[in-house]
């Protein structure tokens, strides 16, 4: 039986830690299971699978080198001492733009923008209600002395309590209904691109792209069946509906740590690494060995230079004399792009049997000029 | 869709005349619309017209894809490196950096690294990139083997390239001589062509002495 790897087991035992947190968490917020609705297990047992696979799938992203190096360098970067208060002050700002207002993928695309928009906060206002349910967290409790109204318990502790019959009422108990609105629009938006945008169609997957677009509609589609069927329809077919929508919201939930939601939990890095730039931006720059310009800050391309090397790149150059160029990474870019040129045509040269130079092509212009301009100035003079 | 496995990419800087239609072209790919893709390097100014179309190399091992910390680089089965996938690109530039080509792009406002994707729409299904649809000089090639060979018999494609002690062998294939001291080479060495002695170096007359 093969053994498993170090990161496995580390990847395996978080999972575990997590799922057993979530129960025990459960089962307190719940008061001992007293609210615990027994109908809905398969979506609690759903939600620790989801648990388990999430973490045990976030755990080996972070062990990869690129991204354990990153993610311990945006704590870093973020709590430094002469930075906190900076990125403190920065911090809700950008929250609010990348995270609210998805201003990225505005700039990326409108429909885009819109249709993650939509699903975005459809799925973080349909999570909220569903899961603080499913668990127990939250319950409604008629008041003794108010058959009218409805009081909310937290993990068991009393908060606000509404009118059964008024706005505030209908909009908390429809609450998942609006949810379904927001993604339903925002699954037409991203299916349209998908079915006519020649350029997502080349690299689109079923099971990357499509197959979260479709499990959301159904999610969304057979919960309003349920609210149709026992508020137009005196609960027609209500018990296969809610099978129904049980199986696909389950589905859901397993495929959450597979596909494309996987980015839910990723996206966060993005924060981090905002806060490393700036904290690069600030520090020195590395300078390319090549053209001498600045093109990076030299904390990133030293991290780079350990990531590679890490993974088994050797990109180390063998240079001659004190400023000979040690390692690739710390030529810019640009400068590398020249290099194809600069070897092609040494290469030719070597084939055509000529000198080799380092600048193959390269011609030197101002002695040129210099040259056909000096008959004409001694003409001139005679 | 994948793209035929006889149908290859061949480039040629010592052809490029510099004309941009393959930036001007490359903008209407479906898969990066309105954005070009393509590097157009002047070499030296100064001294010289050589120009350079960087088009992704689209390694076997793609150093930008096991740097990116968000997995968001993939490679195709038919050997095309993808631009980062959206929900994953977390614009933490380490791509850009590492590629030994210097190809990714990173488009700061859409905090997205973009990249020349072969033009996958449209190689994919077995038409040209739109870059080499367009070359007036054939800098930028697309098609079979045996038409590069009958069209340019001194030539042969290179496909590893040596970057210090690393090599990468590459989908993208550059031409070079058919022969180099009696045998075919091997390899191109990149980081060979690096001055060593940047600033105030000696220049050669190259071109005007005909050695191209």
């Amino acid at each position: 039986m093969p053994s498993l790897s170090r990161e496995t087991v580390r990847a395996g035992t978080r999972g575990i830690v997590a799922t057993l947190l979530v129960a025990a968490l459960i089962a307190i917020g719940s008061r001992n299971l007293a609210h615990f609705d027994a109908a809905l297990v398969g979506y609690t047992f759903a939600t620790l699978f989801a648990v388990f696979g999430i973490t045990y799938r976030y755990s080996m992203w972070l062990q990869r080198p690129p991204t354990a190096l990153y993610w311990r360098r945006g704590w870093q970067a973020f709590f430094s001492r002469d930075r906190l208060l900076t990125n403190l002050a920065a911090w809700p700002k950008r929250v609010i733009g990348v995270f609210a207002l998805n201003n990225f993928i505005f700039r990326r695309s409108r429909p885009r923008w819109a249709a993650h928009w939509l699903i975005m906060w459809g799925c973080l206002l349909a999570a909220a209600i569903t899961f603080p349910l499913v668990f127990g967290w939250i319950h409604f409790q008629t008041p003794a002395d108010d058959f009218e109204r409805y009081r909310v318990y937290v993990f068991g502790f009393p908060t606000f309590s509404f009118r059964i019959e008024s706005m505030v009422g209908g909009l908390i108990f429809h609450g998942l209904v609006w949810a379904s609105f927001l993604v339903i629009a925002g699954v037409m938006i991203a299916m349209r691109r998908r079915m006519r945008d020649r350029g997502a169609e080349a690299v689109q997957q079923f099971g990357e792209d499509f197959l979260p677009l479709i499990l959301l509609f159904a999610v969304s589609i057979t919960g309003l069946m349920l609210t149709a069927s026992y508020t137009w329809m005196k609960g027609y077919a209500y018990d296969f509906l809610a099978i129904v929508h049980a199986a696909c919201v389950i589905f859901t939930l397993l495929w959450l740590p597979f596909g494309k939601f996987f980015h839910i939990f990723q996206r966060p890095a993005q924060l981090g690494v905002s806060f490393y730039k700036d904290a690069g931006r600030a520090g020195e720059q590395a300078v390319c060995r090549n053209c001498e310009q600045p093109f990076a800050s030299m904390v990133h391309v030293e991290d780079l230079i350990r990531v590679e090397r890490e993974l088994g790149y050797s990109y180390e150059m063998q240079g001659v004399g004190e400023d000979a160029v040690n390692h690739y990474q710390y030529i810019c870019p640009r400068c590398r792009r020249l290099s194809m040129a600069w070897a092609q045509g040494r290469l030719w040269q070597a084939g055509r049997g000529r000198e080799v130079t380092d600048r193959p092509g390269i011609v030197d212009v101002a002695a040129i000029m210099e040259a056909a301009s000096a008959p004409a100035t001694t003409t001139e003079h005679a | 869709m994948s793209v035929p496995g006889h149908l290859n990419f061949y480039i040629d800087p010592a052809r490029c005349i510099g004309c941009q239609a393959c930036v001007q072209a490359c903008t209407e790919c479906d898969t990066h619309k309105g954005i070009s893709m393509i590097h157009l390097e002047t070499v030296d100014r100064a001294h010289s017209t050589q120009t350079i179309p960087v088009v992704c190399m689209h390694c076997d091992s793609p150093t930008c894809a096991e740097v990116c910390p968000a997995d968001a680089i993939k490679r195709t089965p038919d050997g095309v490196v993808q631009s980062a996938r959206k929900p994953r690109c977390i614009a933490c530039n380490n791509c850009v950096l590492a590629c030994p080509f210097g190809v990714p792009k990173m488009k700061v406002e859409f905090e997205l690294m973009m990249k020349c994707d072969m033009c996958y729409d449209r190689s994919s299904i077995g038409l040209k990139p739109m870059c080499a649809s367009v070359c007036p000089s054939q800098a930028l090639f697309f098609g079979t083997r045996e038409e590069i060979e009958a069209a340019r018999p001194q030539s042969a494609p290179i496909d590893r390239f040596q970057f210090g002690n690393q090599t990468i062998t590459t989908k993208v294939k550059m031409m070079g001589p058919r022969s180099v001291a009696g045998a075919r080479p091997e390899h191109l060495d990149v980081t060979a062509a690096l001055d060593p002695n940047p600033p105030g170096r000696s220049i050669s007359l190259g071109v005007l002495n005909g050695s191209r």
